[in-house]
């Protein structure tokens, strides 16, 4: 029997009740406000609430544009006066920020690059190149994952000591030159991307090499973006290992030597505040202008 | 006289071609990476293992003792002390975190306007460097020049001591840590929101389904691995927590926010006791390791049972 000639079996009435059933479960349906007509109520508390989670950064770049006067006064000043830039004239001149802010700039900087071409390079070969013990090295780069930092991070410093680097730039950047999660992004990105170009790529008489540069990069450009957005996220906040890995103040990286700023700056909110707006302007403009894939990004590794 | 050869042959040459040449590619492509990764985490991992088993002090290796930080860590009450701060900060967290999270995805997920400018209002926190955050909050919530202070003394509530008073100042690092993390439950609660079917909602209505029902016995289940792995992920983060103590509070007042990883810090770099948080850092791990797998165990039970 088809389905046409089971229609025709079914009386006028059950159709007639079929319909309404649908009519009333689809009503049902607007109202329960899973595919509502009013979602735009929702605007009551989601206003609120994200003016709440950006009001701490709207007061930090308030404060930092106050006299101390101004920040002691009690009742609290909410506008300044006028803008007040005696804070960061202080933070640039008269400490050494300008080297840290430097210092986090080549090491993050260093590490977007080398994740690029390094993690790609790992994430297309897992992906892609038959290899003797790819399972293998795949698999136990994402079990690194299990091993938390606090574990490896002494014997990480007894290691750094013995190659010299402790107290350089260079034992922050050597750790960050690469990451599982960076291959695994790449490699999940290289596995749902087509073959067919590679192959004919290939056949053309490319090397291995040349189809990788000249064929894969170029269209793995959002992949890529993603990547080079949470690598710099990740190492312009870094401040566990910075700390542990350097002491002098020349060599510091922002997120360090603005913890400094608590004990001496104590009553110099001005400049605190000015520093933290310096330190958070280069990767809140990052994530402003990369969002997308930001999100693409963390919820990707997710899914995958 | 030799045949031309066909495309096809043409092609599965190149495949041997390929196939011959993948395992030095593929070694000289993976390689740098694989040698990085695998040995800045393997190596360690077992050097601290045997650290643990020594009285090394970070410049000297130390002498071989045996299990005895393991023995001393049992009686140690700073490490008690460490732990129920960092279970305590996980049982504050990790409830409301989540379903605050999903509760705010739930509410994007519908047509609802200006959805761009709400995430970004979630994100920014979650963006933004834990050490600047910690100054910040460290301002807004000093106890004589905060605003927070200023807003209660202004409705006539008696002022707080915030992150100088023993007994509040643990809650008032999980609210600033849930600031920081809520646009990550938001972002991650949503994707899974969004890759529901509509059909699989659809049904439910049709079969009767109201709105509670809906999302008790249709979206919760359906979003489990989500949120699965929201908790181990949150877990693990908090077993982590250094950055906002370390800019806030050092661990005081009376130890009443010292963290596992703040103590295994101090014990390492502080106190050069090397051995001993190095045995601290490996019960620290086996934690994790056994809650870890035990929700992945869990999750995939579940997953089966749907």
């Amino acid at each position: 029997m088809t389905s046409e000639q089971a229609l025709q079996h079914v009386p006028d009435i059950d159709i007639a009740l079929h319909r309404a059933r649908i009519e009333e479960a689809e009503q049902r349906m607007r109202r329960s406000g899973w595919r509502g007509r009013m979602p735009q109520r929702g605007h009551l508390i989601l206003m609120p609430l994200s003016i709440i989670m950006v009001l701490p950064f709207v007061w930090m770049v308030l404060t930092s544009f106050m006299t101390n006067s101004e920040i002691n006064r009690i009742p609290p000043t909410i506008l300044p006066h006028h803008l007040y830039t005696g804070g960061y004239s202080s933070v640039l001149a008269s400490s050494d920020f300008p080297y840290w802010f430097l210092n986090s700039l080549i090491v993050s900087g260093t590490a977007v690059l080398a994740q690029l071409v390094l993690c790609s390079l790992a994430g297309y070969a897992f992906a892609r190149i038959q290899f003797r013990g790819s399972t293998v090295m795949l698999i136990l780069l994402l079990a690194t994952a299990l091993i938390p930092f606090q574990l490896t991070v002494i014997p990480t410093f007894l290691i750094f000591h013995r190659l010299g680097l402790i107290n350089t730039l260079g034992a922050l950047i050597v750790p960050q030159l690469t990451s599982a999660l960076g291959i695994y992004l790449m490699y999940s990105f290289f596995q749902s991307f087509p073959r067919e170009l590679e192959e004919a790529g290939r056949i053309d008489g490319c090397s291995r090499i040349q189809v990788f540069w000249k064929i894969v990069l170029p269209l793995a450009r959002p992949a890529l973006a993603a990547l080079g957005i949470i690598t710099f996220i990740y190492a312009w906040n870094d401040l566990f290992w910075p700390l542990i890995a350097i002491t002098s103040s020349h060599t510091f990286t922002v997120q360090v030597g603005l913890t400094t700023f608590q004990g001496e700056h104590e009553t110099q909110w001005p400049s605190v505040m000015a520093g933290t707006v310096l330190t958070t302007a280069p990767v809140l403009l990052v994530f402003l202008v990369g969002q997308r894939r930001f999100v693409q990004a963390i919820t990707g590794a997710v899914k995958g | 006289m030799a045949a031309i050869p066909d495309e096809a042959t043409i092609a599965r040459d190149a495949n041997r071609r390929i196939r011959r040449s993948g395992n030095l590619a593929g070694w000289a492509f993976a390689g740098p990476s694989v040698f990085i990764v695998l040995g800045l985490s393997f190596i360690p991992m077992f050097w601290a293992g045997y650290l643990s088993l020594t009285n090394s002090d970070l410049v000297s290796g130390g002498h071989f003792i045996g299990l005895a930080n393991y023995a001393a860590l049992r009686s140690d009450p700073m490490l008690r002390q460490a732990f129920t701060n960092t279970l305590l900060l996980a049982v504050l967290y990790l409830p409301i975190g989540l379903a605050a999270g999903l509760g705010v995805a739930i509410m994007l997920n519908q047509k609802i306007k200006l959805i761009g400018f709400y995430r970004t209002c979630f994100l920014v926190p979650f963006v933004a460097s834990a050490a600047a955050e910690g100054l910040l909050f460290g301002f807004i919530f000093d106890p004589d020049f905060g605003i927070v202070n200023a807003g209660l003394n202004a409705v006539g509530l008696p002022r707080q001591g915030f992150l100088q008073d023993p007994s509040e100042a643990l809650v008032v690092l999980a609210i600033v840590y849930f600031w920081t993390q809520f646009g990550f439950n938001i972002v991650i609660y949503l994707a899974a929101l969004q890759d529901i079917p509509k059909e699989v909602l659809e049904a439910a209505s049709i079969d009767g389904a109201g709105k509670w029902s809906t999302f008790w016995h249709v979206v919760v289940p359906t979003i489990r691995p989500v949120t699965i792995f929201l908790l181990v992920w949150s877990l693990i983060d908090v077993f982590q927590f250094f950055d906002l103590v370390y800019t806030t509070t050092k661990g005081g007042p009376l130890n009443s926010t010292l963290t596992l990883v703040y103590y295994i810090w101090e014990l390492a770099f502080n106190f050069f006791t090397a051995g001993y948080g190095a045995a601290v850092a490996y019960v620290l791990f086996f934690t994790s390791l056994i809650v870890t797998i035990a929700a992945l165990v869990y999750g995939r039970r579940n997953r089966v049972a749907l």
